[in-house]
């Protein structure tokens, strides 16, 4: 039987109901995106009086430039830090969690609050915890002979943004293992321990391959959300230095384009963004899925 | 291959909710025990205190003369097999039925033996490489029983196994069921609701109510000498009819009626009287009779089940298709047929046993 339809007498009522959504979408998503693509083959001279086309010119100097290159190197490691740093202590916090039968309530209420954290409170307050005159931790780390700077140590930096970015997003990641883990049927868990199977071995031979899906989801989500949406942190802890040793990707496309006013290359460089952030997804989905089981 | 012994156990919850009250059951080594009773009598969680999967609150569990009441489930030499089946849903049916052998650290050979073997018995070959979701309902409720032999446990545990299979299958698993444990000779507890697998797979069964045991015995001995109105009304369908009834000496009266009992009075005064549908006949002229008003008949095939009222109470009687149905019809009921209660606590009262009760239990064929 079919399921029951609505059907529409009269024939613009339909797109009058789309509208709204479909100009948010135009106008702040694809009429933008559009624009980007138009510009990253133009050149503007500098008082904005005249534009040529120059084709895929921008592209070619991007990716012959090494201040870019390099730019994608410290994306790279960023992103997979940030990813495995948060999805592993948001599956290690709902393990933890989960076993608990009373407080769960109260420590998932605690675990969540990070999230509501705007990005860049949030990288502001690690700047502060890690400041090298006032800071707590580098007081710590003095202790352990490490002198923590991460205004001239390059490195450091790059701890300091992987941490707040990571925590941030720990409470999502930990939100979603959480909801995994508790759909997993108890009658697995305790057939498992009759089989003679312990709580670590259990966990890692039944849960966690049940929670397959749940990782792969997150896994996207999480390149994603370091892909984009960690400018405000890297913006307000390192500003991309010391000497560009933060300046992710998409940093560098605020920094060309808003502060350097290099229109054309700054868009050529959100483009360069996009298609990584689409061929990425598109990998996942089409290799990593084979593997997800259930 | 051991005995289990269920010394007084008892489970209490959080909140003083007593699941199972004080149960003792010992059970011999290769034995068949149903455990039988409504929902919330405690009977799962009985089951799954032996297993280990909840703690027990008072008494003891032994298997194997060993107290296993502090030790983990996978050190209890037991294997469960669950409602929903519980099949890890990642692997394939080959690697379901090795987790536990795999997890023992046994040696590959022998875990590729057994799981075959195990494979062959079940009929279940040709599905080792699936996942259990391309499974049908039976075929996962083998894998399930599989997962369970493969580790030639002490005992077996079942917790409702058939439940979730349609009414055919359940019929056909539940006789390989039983002619498995016949073969493997494996102790085994069998928790159900349904009087009818209980009947059939049981060589004892024990009937719970409201965590306490109102009856253990064998399937036959249960259903003609039941221990109490709550076992009469449970074992046995249709239901026991159990009506009020007066003794008066030699005399029963039912309703306004009076029948002869023929010396098997047990007492006097008010009781409960039971009888079985199938104890009840068309009375011939001559015979002292209960009149009957017919209200109406379910057909059963072989049988056809009427239901009326003698008096003001509720009879069903089972009477064969091809008697001439009437609005009023008399009844006759053999004496030595009735089956007396106690009014206030629904205990049989002592007196007669029917002669079926005590047949020799069929011999199990190997």
């Amino acid at each position: 039987m079919d399921t029951k339809r609505t059907t529409f007498n009269n024939r613009l009522l339909p797109y009058l109901l789309l509208a709204p959504q479909l100009a948010i979408t135009l106008i702040f998503f694809i009429w933008p995106a559009a624009q980007a693509v138009k510009s990253s083959f133009e050149r503007e001279d500098p008082f904005g009086f005249s534009t040529v086309f120059v084709g895929l010119a921008h592209y070619q100097q991007l990716l012959a430039d090494p201040n870019y290159l390099d730019s994608l190197w410290r994306t790279a490691v960023f992103a997979v830090s940030v990813t495995l740093l948060s999805m592993v202590l948001g599956l290690a916090f709902a393990a933890a969690v989960d076993r608990l039968t009373r407080t769960s309530k109260v420590y998932t209420t605690l675990l969540v609050w990070p999230y509501a954290v705007a990005p860049v409170v949030a990288g502001v307050l690690w700047w502060f915890l890690f400041n090298t005159s006032t800071g707590l931790l580098p007081f710590f780390l003095e202790r352990f002979g490490i002198l923590w700077d991460h205004d001239l140590n390059g490195t450091h930096a790059m701890i300091l943004i992987i941490i707040a970015a990571a925590w941030k997003q720990i409470s999502y990641n930990f939100l979603f293992f959480l909801a995994g883990l508790q759909s997993v049927p108890q009658a697995l868990m305790e057939a498992a321990a009759i089989d003679g199977s312990g709580p670590v071995k259990r966990f890692f031979t039944i849960s966690l391959p049940l929670l397959s899906p749940t990782t792969f989801f997150l896994f996207i989500i999480n390149v994603n959300y370091t892909m984009f949406d960690t400018f405000p942190i890297v913006d307000a802890t390192t500003g991309g230095g010391p000497a560009q040793a933060t300046t992710t990707l998409v940093y560098k496309v605020y920094q060309d384009g808003y502060v350097g006013l290099n229109l054309g290359s700054s868009s050529a460089q959100s483009v360069l963004l996009m298609l990584i952030v689409m061929l990425l997804t598109f990998v996942q989905f089409r290799f990593v899925e084979r593997r997800v089981q259930y | 291959m051991a005995g289990i012994h269920i010394a007084e156990v008892s489970k209490v919850y959080a909140g003083g909710v007593k699941a199972v009250n004080s149960v003792s059951i010992d059970i011999a080594d290769g034995e068949f025990i149903v455990l039988v009773g409504p929902s919330g009598c405690g009977k799962s969680t009985l089951l799954r205190m032996v297993a280990g999967l909840e703690t027990i609150s008072g008494g003891e569990v032994k298997i194997a003369d060993r107290v296993v009441n502090n030790v983990e489930p996978a050190d209890r030499d037991i294997a469960m097999v669950f409602q929903n089946y519980a099949l890890y849903p990642h692997m394939t049916v080959y690697n379901n039925l090795a987790y536990g052998l795999k997890n023992r650290g046994t040696p590959k050979a022998e875990i590729d033996a057994r799981v075959t073997e195990a494979a062959r018995m079940l009929e279940i070959t040709q599905y080792l490489d699936r996942k259990p979701r391309a499974l049908s309902g039976g075929q996962r409720q083998r894998v399930a029983m599989g997962r369970a032999i493969v580790r030639k446990p002490a005992a077996f545990l079942f917790d409702e196994p058939l439940s979730n299979l349609d009414a055919k299958l359940r019929v056909s698993m539940r006789g390989e069921i039983k002619r498995l444990q016949r073969r493997l000779g494996t102790t085994s507890i069998y928790v159900t609701h349904d009087q009818l697998e209980a009947m059939t797979l049981a060589d004892r069964l024990v009937v719970l109510n409201g965590g306490r045991i109102e009856q253990i015995g064998a399937p036959l001995e249960v259903y003609h000498a039941p221990a109490s109105t709550f076992v009469a009304s449970f074992i046995g369908s249709p239901a026991m009819n159990l009506v009020k009834g007066e003794l008066h000496g030699d005399k029963l009266a039912i309703g306004p009626s009076v029948i002869g009992l023929n010396g098997f009075a047990p007492a006097s005064g008010t009781v409960t009287v039971g009888v079985r549908a199938e104890d009840i006949r068309i009375a011939r002229a001559d015979e002292e009779a209960l009149p009957f008003r017919l209200e109406y008949a379910e057909e059963l095939g072989a049988q056809r089940l009427i239901h009326g009222t003698v008096g003001d109470q509720q009879i069903t009687a089972a009477v064969s298709p091809e008697l001439e149905l009437a609005p009023e019809m008399q009844i006759a009921i053999d004496a030595s047929r009735l089956h007396f209660f106690a009014v206030d606590t629904g205990k049989r009262l002592p007196g007669n046993v029917p002669a079926e009760a005590k047949l020799a239990p069929v011999e199990p064929v190997a």
